[in-house]
């Protein structure tokens, strides 16, 4: 086949939505946006599990110390689960590892947002992990059958993490003053960095058109951000709590809540490096990492001298 | 000729993949391994997904600890990715569409009468 | 029942279960603070699970020990722990539960031995940590399946299969740190002579180990010390380390003496339950 009709029958699988496998062709441009985005998908997952992180060893009962730690370790589950989809189009982790540690790679600037109360445990589960459904449950159909895969167990996982978040923020809602208060203040915080995470504006998004139509990409940031406010700002009112958006308005006309107008220099910034712990995150993966290589060195080594050991051995079974 | 070596199993075109990262050393790595669980007695084998490890052993438990956290699995394997050998995706026509005309191959191919009971 | 509570059967077992119940507690919360900062994603998810198999194990020790003090008669109830807050509830006729006894006790409460205290420091001194503790508690859940107290040996069953993972899970890295590198092999050995000084107080009897063992209830741990030099004796053979020669063996954890890194952790741990008391979250 010649590289048009190579090119022919892959618009005619994504045309018929016939999934993309590994080793099929594929246009050079379609695997580096999918190499790109599953492996920033997967670094989001991984950097994610840190502000997190910070609250498995002051989470407020035994209880919720487990569910958290299970969530957190979920997270490296899907971490590794989207990274080993990008393995099948020829990158290895540690190259994309080698990215982020750079910071040629990104991932979801909302996890360059602090966490100082107990209440962001809930608003992170309530709010981020909402945020990241609406954007996956679509992934789960995505052309290229690895990534879609992977997307069905992440998504399939995940649905215990957003209600795990929305039970913490309902407790806190029903309890005390402070505690009130806390999950206002919570809300308060995340809510901006959340809504930003559908990325920007359809207008200011250059992929989008191309993605759409590889079907790597399924609803527009518009789109899953309407849809997202539309069902949150319901939830917040079913706990008596208070989106902070002076201009949200319900629309009967569009059917959907306007909503007023968003901080993009912020969202900018952060993307830039300067959110309140892109340093921070970033230094941790880095310290794993290096603080690592002697471990997974002396694994391999380890390997390698015992593969050594048992080669006579089986040979003089055979003889 | 391409480098075999990178376009095992399930895995697409490292040089494809691109520019800068072909020269990467991977050497080092932890190898990848192909990960498949039977998730109840009398079902067969499924392809989970892939994970790395430096040795079988720690490939069975890190399959253990990533894949079967919610009773997922009853049974593991691990085969080494690059022991995985596949079929070309370009031989496609070749080798599967033959068997479209074979209709006679599947029992509706046979207009029996209604009244055959037991067959 | 006015008898002097140091006689007292029940007081025994309380001390018995909280000594296994803060042992799994500090273990698992120890190796949580790996979550996130492993060396590789894989083993980041390993360590994970066991610190959750070890919290777990605590929540269903912590409930046996709660029920134990609510079924304490009034008068005797106040006097078990030293800790104001918990105490506070108490003297209140309160009922107390899993979390009271996690969050509410100060450091001279906790029962838990020193070796599961010291920090995680690198992924060499973990191994060591749980190599360590990990061969003793498969070999005391072995036996303490048999207790004669059913809660505890259903609890010992249950927790036995978890810990038989743990111990393959820390010798295989013994024998890969060992036998990997020169620069791993000599980080693991420091790692066990490091640690070595804490293992001491895993066999020493208690009170309370006394009483129960009397009472068919816990186990006689001087048994199983042979059997633990043994069983960790042949992992370093095959990582090809040497078993440490120290003599001089740390103790008092078990009788609520502890070293200063309990303070912090419990300071980390117990924060909210301080900062914001009396509430549910």
């Amino acid at each position: 086949m010649t590289t048009k009709s190579f090119q022919e029958h892959f618009d005619k699988q994504i045309e018929n939505e016939v999934s993309i496998e590994p080793r099929d062709w594929m246009p050079d441009d379609y695997r580096k946006t999918l190499i790109r985005q599953i492996s920033q998908h997967a670094h989001s997952e991984i950097v994610g599990m840190l502000p997190e992180g910070n609250w498995i060893t002051r989470a407020p009962s035994l209880r919720r110390k487990c569910v958290l730690l299970a969530k957190v370790q979920d997270e490296g589950g899907h971490g590794l689960y989207l990274y080993s989809a990008a393995e099948t189009l020829g990158i290895s982790r540690d190259e994309m590892i080698e990215q982020l540690h750079s910071g040629k790679a990104k991932y979801s600037s909302i996890f360059n947002y602090p966490t100082i109360t107990w209440a962001d445990m809930g608003a992170i589960g309530w709010l981020v992990d909402g945020a990241a459904i609406m954007n996956q449950v679509p992934l789960c159909r995505t052309s290229y059958g690895p990534y879609a895969r992977a997307m069905v167990r992440v998504c399939k996982e995940e649905s215990f993490h957003q209600r795990q978040g929305y039970e913490i923020m309902m407790t806190l809602a029903n309890g005390t003053e402070v505690q009130k208060k806390m999950a206002q203040d919570a809300l308060n915080r995340w809510w901006w960095p959340s809504i930003m995470m559908f990325g920007p504006s359809d207008a200011d998004s250059p992929h989008t058109v191309q993605s759409m139509k590889w079907r790597i990409k399924r609803f527009s940031n518009d789109e899953l951000r309407q849809k997202f406010i539309d069902v949150t700002v319901e939830q917040a009112k079913l706990i008596g709590l208070t989106v902070p958006d002076p201009d949200l308005k319900w629309n009967e006309a569009t059917g959907h809540y306007d909503f007023g107008k968003i901080n993009w220099d912020e969202f900018w910034n952060v993307v830039k490096g300067n959110g309140p712990c892109n340093k921070e995150r970033l230094q941790a993966r880095q310290k794993a990492w290096n603080d690592g290589a002697w471990v997974r060195d002396a694994a391999v080594a380890h390997a390698q001298k015992r593969k050594f050991k048992e080669t006579p051995k089986s040979k003089s079974e055979a003889a | 000729m391409k480098n075999i070596f990178h376009r095992y199993g399930d895995y697409g075109d490292r040089e494809a993949a691109g520019g800068e990262n072909t020269h990467h050393d991977t050497s080092n790595e932890w190898p990848l391994w192909e990960v498949f669980i039977r998730s109840k007695a009398g079902l067969d084998h499924k392809h989970a997904g892939s994970l790395h490890a430096a040795d079988a052993n720690m490939a069975i438990e890190n399959a253990r600890d990533v894949y079967t956290r919610r009773m997922e699995g009853v049974s593991i394997w691990v085969v080494e990715s690059k022991y995985v050998h596949a079929s070309d995706p370009a031989d496609a026509e070749m080798l599967y569409e033959p068997a479209n005309d074979k209709i006679y191959r599947h029992p509706t191919f046979y207009n029996l009468p209604d009244e055959l009971k037991h067959m | 029942m006015a008898t002097d509570p140091k006689d007292n059967t029940t007081l025994q077992l309380l001390h018995f279960t909280l000594q296994m119940a803060d042992n799994a507690l500090i273990n698992g919360h120890r190796l949580s603070e790996w979550c996130g900062h492993g060396p590789v994603l894989e083993q980041d998810i390993a360590l994970s699970n066991i610190a959750l198999d070890h919290i777990g194990q605590a929540r269903s020790l912590y409930q046996y020990a709660a029920s134990i003090c609510n079924g304490i008669n009034s008068e005797n109830r106040q006097h078990l722990f030293a800790s104001t807050s918990l105490n506070q509830k108490i003297s209140k006729g309160e009922m107390i539960d899993e979390d009271d006894l996690a969050y509410l006790r100060d450091a001279w409460d906790f029962r838990n031995v020193l070796l599961v205290e010291q920090p995680n420091t690198d992924w060499a001194f973990t191994v060591a940590r749980s190599f360590y503790f990990d061969s003793f508690n498969f070999l005391f859940l072995s036996v303490l399946q048999n207790s004669s107290d059913s809660t505890i040996a259903a609890i010992a069953e249950k927790s036995l299969k978890e810990v038989n993972y743990h111990l393959r899970w820390s010798s295989e890295w013994i024998i890969r740190l060992g036998d990997g590198t020169t620069e791993s092999h000599q980080r693991i050995q420091d790692a066990l002579n490091d640690r070595w000084c804490f293992t001491g107080e895993l066999f020493q009897a208690t009170d309370a180990d006394v009483a129960m063992n009397a009472q068919g209830v816990g186990v006689d741990i001087s048994m199983i010390k042979q059997q633990w030099l043994e069983q960790i004796q042949s992992v370093l053979n095959e990582a090809t380390l040497s078993l440490p020669t120290g003599v001089w063996m740390q103790e008092g954890g078990k009788q609520t003496r502890h070293s200063e890194h309990l303070g912090y952790l419990l300071a980390e741990m117990q924060f909210m339950q301080r900062a914001y008391p009396h509430m549910q979250w």
